[in-house]
Formats: structure tokens, C-alpha cells, sequence
């Protein structure tokens, strides 16, 4: 296997309290802390795991998104990818961007790069799609090993073990193939200071999606952004006849 | 024989359950290497603990105002010289302003003189001050005090900022002018040369577990060598801590004083917003001998954004009684009759807390080293009549840049001597920075009197009026930590519970800051002594610590072997704000930095 693509996503960090805009049209992202998401440190790190092993030759990590991706990008780079396509996606055309826009671009652009093996998080931690891996796997007309927690070589390709709500799930599967990563796969190394100034001088490539070939339009509409219901205060009954005429008088029995 | 046996092993079993005793009623809480060094720890004998090494000018310490300000002054001098000068800058924030919290109204003094053009470049210095209001609360009324040109409290001219922003927007400018800004970065570990000079600083070590011992990802931090090195840690750095202890910084200086500062953001209903409104309370809820007070500071809103305004609460850190709750006095601010109909129909969407400096002139250190010196809160600038420290940070920033550069430029800073920027302490002393501490040095430690808040008022008044001109000069009277009185000395306070509407509980609180740190790792907040805790600051002052901690990280909770308490330390709420490094009346508390990206994720604040 020589070449390994692993798509990153740039997005709010998971231990910051979320905030929906007043006018309901999305989640305030204006100077709140990003980071990249979890589940694509982990696809990240397989790939680097998997070229310290000499499966792979070379790892390269894509991004759509904003200037800003770059950062995400150069965190890859200091875990050990080689190098780095931004795919410049800005303003309105960021906020509509969807998993079937990624899916175009990652399976374009690993037509491109002649990559073997494409790795993604099982879903991004903002929008909880669940899509990428899985379209662009179709869009290759290559297998999929999505919810991966273990990737092992075999002789035709790979072993994979996917976590399912039954157990497990082993599969195996020839190369070229899509995997989306899951919690268990590994833990992710840091990306330390000597190692992120080593990234500096990595090659980060930009394009844009026209340059692709993949038209960005909208395919889904959000109509709007609320909170979760307040949680209402319960309230003690003294006795199981109060229970049951409280339960009467809310129609529940 | 046997009775022999027996009675060894009867005595094994009484060892065994008294060490179990002694070991479940102190369970072991500290296991970081400041405590505990790893060079007598069995689990890392096999490690290899080099470090790689790389070189720099001038290398900063925390990128706040006054670092930022001197990574700038730093290269604009390069540039203007064509000099090849690297500047370096650690972070320890995940994002730059990540960890900056403050009211803030600032002095334009400082940034006009080092970014000349800052409007163009667009400073987000939106919100001149348009007036000023100040008084005194009482429990169910307000006195108003006039505020009027001349007073320290007199803000014409100042703009009210979202500092987080304005450092985020000088790290920018930093990066243009070609200095390194490297966030989550700790700087950890200070090197010296052999004739004791500063060598440089280490980054921090990642990958430690809990217990102590290095996990498969354990990577050693890497060390900085520096011609000088400027400490810019903000409010009781801990890196500063160990340097002024090694280099006697304090050894002529009263022990700092501190307060601490709480703030919350809020959306408020634009009948209740005016914006560039600058206001301040004190009193209420404050007894009279308890310093601090209130901070209302209305902002501009932008294109599309809704009405902010800055709400904030100081306590003074010399307070007495142990049953105060910093936050809880906050939350309970918020209910005043003249306060609560302000927050009413809003939204609160931010909440921090940081240590802010208050002991002023008397408690300056020698800000100079062999190898480095201070800059900014971490030798304790704030102005505390004025309110005021950003500015004195950035101005000291940029001296101490022009000082290192002078040393570099001529030679006389290389990286086998440690020499000492005396030309940097002498800068400040000529500069306002100085003047203006020195004019306002009685104002704080005149609170101290028996008639607190009323005698600080009045001979606060009397000195500005004389400009500071009095022959004599105040003590503040010893240390915070020694201040505080057994809890058998003192009242319990009762505080409202939390409404949720206008008040709240501090976990919600806590989880607004978007606080976080790598769960495995050795906690942070590292005790001298593990059993001190229960021993001395539970039995003699009720355990202050679980009301001083604006993050919930200290709780006493029940022994799971029946009676007694242990100390649970919560290392992940921390916001580092180093409030229990400087309160914990048995001083047994040292914060040290975490692994670098964690903590607070403040934005704008």
C-alpha cells in the first residue's frame, strides 16, 4: 500500500460549551476555540501508525474548510502525515457544506493522488453525519470498513473489525478501501512543539473545489438551529395515590 | 517459637492495618514529579529523558499583553535595524487569548506608542469610554459617588476592550512582524548554566499518567536556549515563582497582594444597554473590612451582534474569614435592587475568573536576573485606584524588548553569559509605569485600618489629591494567606441559593469556560504535604479552599473507610487562575503548568 489519504475536519472543540445564534440560523463559531475532530486524530494516527509499520509510503491530509483548516492540517502534519491539500471552501459556501460536497472532493481527489487506502472519522462531532466515509466509498465503487477499532493487514488486503451494536464485527476486505476510524481504534499521539516546527516546512498544497470538479450547491437546507428543551423541575408525591392521579391528570394512563 | 511467630505476625497485621489507616485517611492525592522527582521513581529508569535543544534571541513567556507587546517591540527594532534577531513565544493556551480574562477598560497610552496605526489595522478598540459611574452599595440602596477629571476611577479617554480579543489580535501582528507564537505550549522547566544564570526554559513533558508513571506516547518537552528570556506570565506565574526564589528577586519587597476577579459576559436587552458606560460599586455585599467591589462595562455591539456587557466581582485576597466565597458574593452582587434590573430578560454566556495583582509599589520585585527579567502582572504592575494594568504591561513589555535588544544588538547578551538587563529596571523606574505606582502606593494599604472600606475611601482621597506627594509609605501588613482567621473565630455567611435566571451554581459556571485538561495526567495543583489538607486547613479554617476555587477544583468529601474527610482535587475544572496558590492559608498548594493546551477556552474575555 503506498499511499494513505486522511481527511481531517476543523471543528468547535468538544469540551466547549455550544451556543445557538439568536436568529436560529446555526451555532456561534466567532473566536470560540477549534480543534480538530476527535474521531480524525484517531483516522490520523492510524495512517501514521500504519507508515511507522512500512504499510504504507505516504500519508496525506486533506481538509475542506477555511483559512483556518491550515491549522487543522499542520496538527496532522505533526503527527506525521507527509503532506497537505486544503481545499479552500469559504464564507456561505462553508456553511452548506455537506458530506456529499466531501465525499466528491476526497474521491476526486484520490483519483488524483492514486491513494490505496482512504481513512476518515466515523463523524465529525458538530454535525453527527455519519456520511463521509460511506458516499465517497460508493463514489469509488470501493469497499468499506466504517466504525473501525482495529485494521490489521491480511495477504488479499485487510482485516478489519468494526464495532457494531451487537459486538464486533470482523471483516475482511481488499484494497483500494475506505475506512471510517471508531474510539477504540487507537490513542492518538501528541503533536509536540519540535514536531509542529518540523511541520512548518511540510508541503501544504491549496485548491479549490472548482478545481475539482465538484460543485458545492446545497443538497439540504437547514431550516433552523434551537436548543434542547429546558429540563422542567419534578416534583415529590407524598403517596402512590398522588402518583396515580397526577399520572391521570397528565393523560399518561 | 510459635508464640514468636504469632506475635511477628500479630505485629505485621497492627503495621499493616495502621499503614492502611494512615494510607486510606491520607490517600495519596500528589503524584506529580515536582514532588515526587523521577530520577528516584523505578518506572523511569528506562526512560530516556533528553531533550532536544534549539536556540533564540529572545525568548517570552506567556502571550498575554505584555508578551505579546514585547515579541512586537522586538522585531520592529530588528526590522528597523536589519538584524536576523529570532524571537520566541510560549503559550500555554490552546489559542492565543485563550487564558486572558480582565474587565477590561484600558489606556490607549501603551498601544499607541507601539502600533501607532492600530485603527487601521483594525485593534478591536471599539468601545471608547463614553462615561463614568461609581458608587457605593448599601444593602437595598446606592450612594453615588461623582466621578470627575483628576480621579483615578476617571476613564475619558479609555476604551472599553474584550481583551482576549486584543491579545488575539496582537498575536497576529506579532506573527506579521515575524516573531514565533507557539500556543499549547507550557513553558515548564527552567535551565540554568553552570554560574547559575538562565540558560533558557523547557517546554512540558506530555504523556504522563495519573499515577506518575510515563504512558506509550510519553514525549519529553523540549528546551529553549535564550540570550535573555522574558517572563510574562500574568498574575503570580509559576515560573516566576521559582525564579524569584533562586534569584532573591523578593528579598527587598513586601509579600504581593492579590485579589481576585470574577467576570461573567451577558446579552442584555438593548433598553438596558449604553454602550461605553464604564461602572463600578463597592460595599455591598462586601462588609467594610473586606476589600473589592463591582465592575459594569457596557461594549459595543458590532454588525449583527447583540448587546454585551461585562459584568464583574474583585474580592481582595487579605480577606479574613474563612467562609467567604468569592463567587457566591459574585452571584449574590447580581441581586442588588440596582444591579438586577439590568440582567433581567438577558443572557449569560460567559463566565471566568483569574488572580489579579494589588499590592502595587510596595511589593515590586527586583525585576532582573542574570539571563532574563519581568514583565507585565508577573512583577505586578496594576494600578488598583485606576483599575488599570494593561497598559503598564504592554509599556513594560516593550522596555524590557528594547533593553534585550540593546544587549543583544551590542553583544554584550550572548548565550554563554547570563547577563543581568539592569538597563531594563532602569528604564521602568524612569518610566510612568513607576511614576504611576509610585503616586498611587498608599491608596490600597489604607484599607487595612479598622475602618476599612471608609478609612481607605477617605485617605485614598486625600492622597490623590496631594498626587501621592505624602513622605511616608503604607504596609500592606504581611502576606494574603496569613490573613485569613480560623473558621472558630468566624461567622458562617449565608448566601441565596442560585436562581438560574440571574444567579447560578458554579458547576454551570465552570462549564462555560469551556475548561479542559488531558484526564490522565498528574493533577496540577500539587501539595507539599498530602496530609496538610485535612490536618490543618479543614480542622483550623473549615477548608477555604473549596469556597476560594472559582471552578469547583477543591471539595472535601467523605472518607469511603467512614469518618473523616479527604481532599478530592478536581484537577480537569481548573481555569488557572493560581488563587489557591496564593490563599492556601497552609501555603502547601504549588500550581504548576499542565500539559500545554489545557485549560480555559475564553473567547473575548
Amino acid at each position: 500500500m503506498s499511499r494513505v489519504l486522511v481527511g481531517v475536519k476543523r471543528v468547535i472543540d468538544y469540551a466547549v460549551k455550544i451556543r445557538v445564534k439568536p436568529d436560529k440560523s446555526g451555532v456561534v463559531t466567532d473566536g470560540v476555540k477549534h480543534s480538530m475532530n476527535p474521531f480524525d486524530e484517531i483516522a490520523v494516527e492510524e495512517a501514521v501508525r500504519m507508515k511507522e509499520k512500512k504499510l504504507a509510503k505516504e500519508v496525506i491530509a486533506v481538509s475542506c474548510g477555511p483559512a483556518q483548516a491550515q491549522e487543522t492540517l499542520r496538527t496532522a502534519l505533526a503527527m506525521g502525515a507527509d503532506r497537505a491539500i486544503h481545499v479552500e471552501v469559504a464564507g456561505a459556501e462553508y456553511e452548506t457544506l455537506q458530506p456529499i460536497h466531501v465525499a466528491k472532493i476526497l474521491a476526486k481527489i484520490s483519483q488524483d493522488e492514486k491513494a490505496d487506502l482512504v481513512i476518515v472519522g466515523k463523524q465529525a462531532i458538530d454535525d453527527d453525519s455519519n456520511q463521509t466515509a460511506q458516499m465517497t466509498a460508493a463514489l469509488l465503487d470501493w469497499p468499506q470498513g466504517t466504525f473501525a477499532s482495529k485494521v490489521e493487514k491480511s495477504d488479499a488486503g485487510l482485516t478489519v473489525t468494526r464495532e457494531i451494536d451487537g459486538g464486533l464485527e470482523v471483516i475482511k476486505t481488499k484494497v483500494p478501501a475506505v475506512l471510517s476510524a471508531d474510539l477504540r481504534l487507537n490513542e492518538p499521539r501528541y503533536a509536540t512543539l519540535p514536531n509542529i516546527m518540523k511541520a512548518k516546512k511540510k508541503p501544504m498544497k491549496k485548491v479549490s473545489a472548482k478545481d475539482l470538479g465538484v460543485d458545492l450547491a446545497p443538497r439540504i437546507k437547514v431550516i433552523s438551529v434551537e436548543d434542547p428543551p429546558v429540563r422542567q423541575a419534578g416534583s415529590v408525591v407524598p403517596d402512590v395515590d398522588t402518583l396515580v392521579a397526577k399520572l391521570k391528570e397528565g393523560g399518561h394512563v | 517459637m510459635a508464640t514468636a511467630i504469632v506475635n511477628s505476625a500479630r505485629q505485621v497485621g497492627r503495621l499493616t492495618s495502621a499503614a492502611k489507616r494512615l494510607y486510606s485517611d491520607f490517600p495519596k492525592i500528589t503524584t506529580h514529579y515536582t514532588v515526587h522527582p523521577r530520577d528516584k521513581d523505578s518506572r523511569w529508569t528506562e526512560i530516556n529523558m533528553e531533550r532536544m535543544a534549539e536556540e533564540t534571541d529572545i525568548l517570552i513567556i506567556g502571550g498575554g499583553p505584555a508578551g505579546m507587546a514585547a515579541a512586537i517591540r522586538a522585531r520592529q527594532i530588528a526590522e528597523e535595524k536589519g538584524a536576523e534577531v529570532r524571537v520566541t513565544l510560549l503559550e500555554k493556551a490552546a489559542e492565543a487569548g485563550g487564558h486572558i480574562l480582565s474587565g477590561a477598560c484600558v489606556d490607549p497610552i501603551a498601544l499607541n506608542e507601539l502600533i501607532p496605526d492600530w485603527k487601521e489595522k483594525g485593534a478591536p478598540f471599539d468601545t471608547p469610554v463614553s462615561s463614568d459611574k461609581f458608587g457605593l452599595l448599601t444593602k437595598s440602596g446606592r450612594i453615588p459617588i461623582p466621578v470627575f477629571p483628576g480621579l483615578p476611577n476617571y476613564n475619558h479617554g479609555n476604551y472599553v476592550v474584550r481583551l482576549g480579543h486584543l491579545v488575539r489580535w496582537l498575536s497576529e501582528q506579532a506573527e506579521a512582524a515575524g516573531a514565533e507564537v507557539w500556543p499549547g505550549c507550557a513553558g515548564a522547566d527552567l535551565i540554568y548554566r553552570d554560574d547559575g544564570s538562565l540558560k533558557g526554559v523547557a517546554t512540558g513533558d506530555v504523556g504522563i499518567a495519573k499515577d506518575g508513571s510515563p504512558k506509550d506516547m510519553f514525549e519529553r518537552g523540549m528546551e529553549f536556549h535564550s540570550k535573555i528570556t522574558i517572563f510574562t506570565e500574568g498574575c503570580h506565574g509559576h515560573l516566576t515563582k521559582m525564579v524569584s526564589k533562586k534569584y532573591n528577586l523578593r528579598e527587598n519587597s513586601e509579600p504581593q497582594s492579590y485579589g481576585i476577579g470574577l467576570k461573567e459576559l451577558w446579552e442584555v436587552k438593548p433598553e438596558n444597554h449604553h454602550p461605553g458606560l464604564v461602572e463600578h460599586t463597592i460595599g455591598w455585599p462586601l462588609d467594610k473590612n473586606t476589600y473589592g467591589g463591582s465592575f459594569i462595562y457596557h461594549l459595543q455591539a458590532g454588525e449583527g451582534e447583540a448587546p454585551l456587557v461585562a459584568v464583574g466581582f474583585v474580592v481582595g485576597l487579605d480577606y479574613q474569614n474563612p467562609y467567604l466565597s468569592p463567587f457566591r458574593e459574585f452571584q449574590r452582587f447580581k441581586l442588588h435592587p440596582y444591579v438586577k434590573p439590568m440582567f433581567e430578560g438577558g443572557t449569560r454566556i460567559a463566565y471566568g475568573a483569574r488572580a489579579l495583582v494589588e499590592g502595587g509599589w510596595q511589593c515590586l520585585p527586583k525585576t532582573v536576573f542574570p539571563g532574563g527579567c519581568l514583565a507585565g502582572d508577573t512583577a505586578g504592575f496594576l494600578n488598583v485606584p485606576r483599575i488599570k494594568g494593561t497598559h503598564n504591561a504592554m509599556k513594560s513589555g516593550m522596555l524590557a524588548a528594547e533593553s534585550a535588544m540593546e544587549l543583544i544588538l551590542s553583544g554584550e547578551a550572548t548565550h554563554e553569559n547570563g547577563v543581568t538587563p539592569t538597563l531594563y529596571e532602569d528604564r521602568l523606574r524612569e518610566s510612568y509605569v513607576y511614576k504611576e505606582l509610585k503616586q498611587v502606593r498608599n491608596c490600597r494599604p489604607s484599607f487595612h485600618t479598622s475602618m476599612g472600606l471608609y478609612g481607605g475611601l477617605a485617605y485614598s482621597a486625600f492622597s490623590t489629591l496631594v498626587r501621592g506627594k505624602e513622605p511616608w509609605t503604607l504596609s500592606h501588613g504581611g502576606a494574603d494567606h496569613a490573613k485569613l482567621k480560623p473558621a472558630k473565630e468566624c461567622k458562617p455567611i449565608e448566601y441565596p441559593k442560585p436562581d438560574g435566571v440571574i444567579t447560578f451554581d458554579l458547576l454551570s459556571s465552570v462549564a462555560l469556560t469551556g475548561t479542559n485538561h488531558e484526564a490522565d495526567q498528574p493533577p496540577h495543583l500539587t501539595l507539599q504535604d498530602d496530609t496538610v489538607p485535612v490536618k490543618n486547613n479543614l480542622s483550623v479554617f473549615d477548608g477555604p479552599e473549596a469556597r476560594f476555587c472559582p471552578a469547583g477544583v477543591y471539595e472535601y468529601v467523605p472518607l469511603e473507610t467512614g469518618e473523616g474527610q479527604r481532599l478530592q482535587i478536581n484537577a480537569q475544572n481548573c481555569i488557572h487562575c493560581k488563587t489557591c496558590d496564593i490563599k492556601d492559608p497552609s501555603q502547601n498548594i504549588n500550581w504548576v503548568v499542565p500539559e500545554g493546551g489545557g485549560g480555559p477556552a475564553y473567547n473575548g474575555m
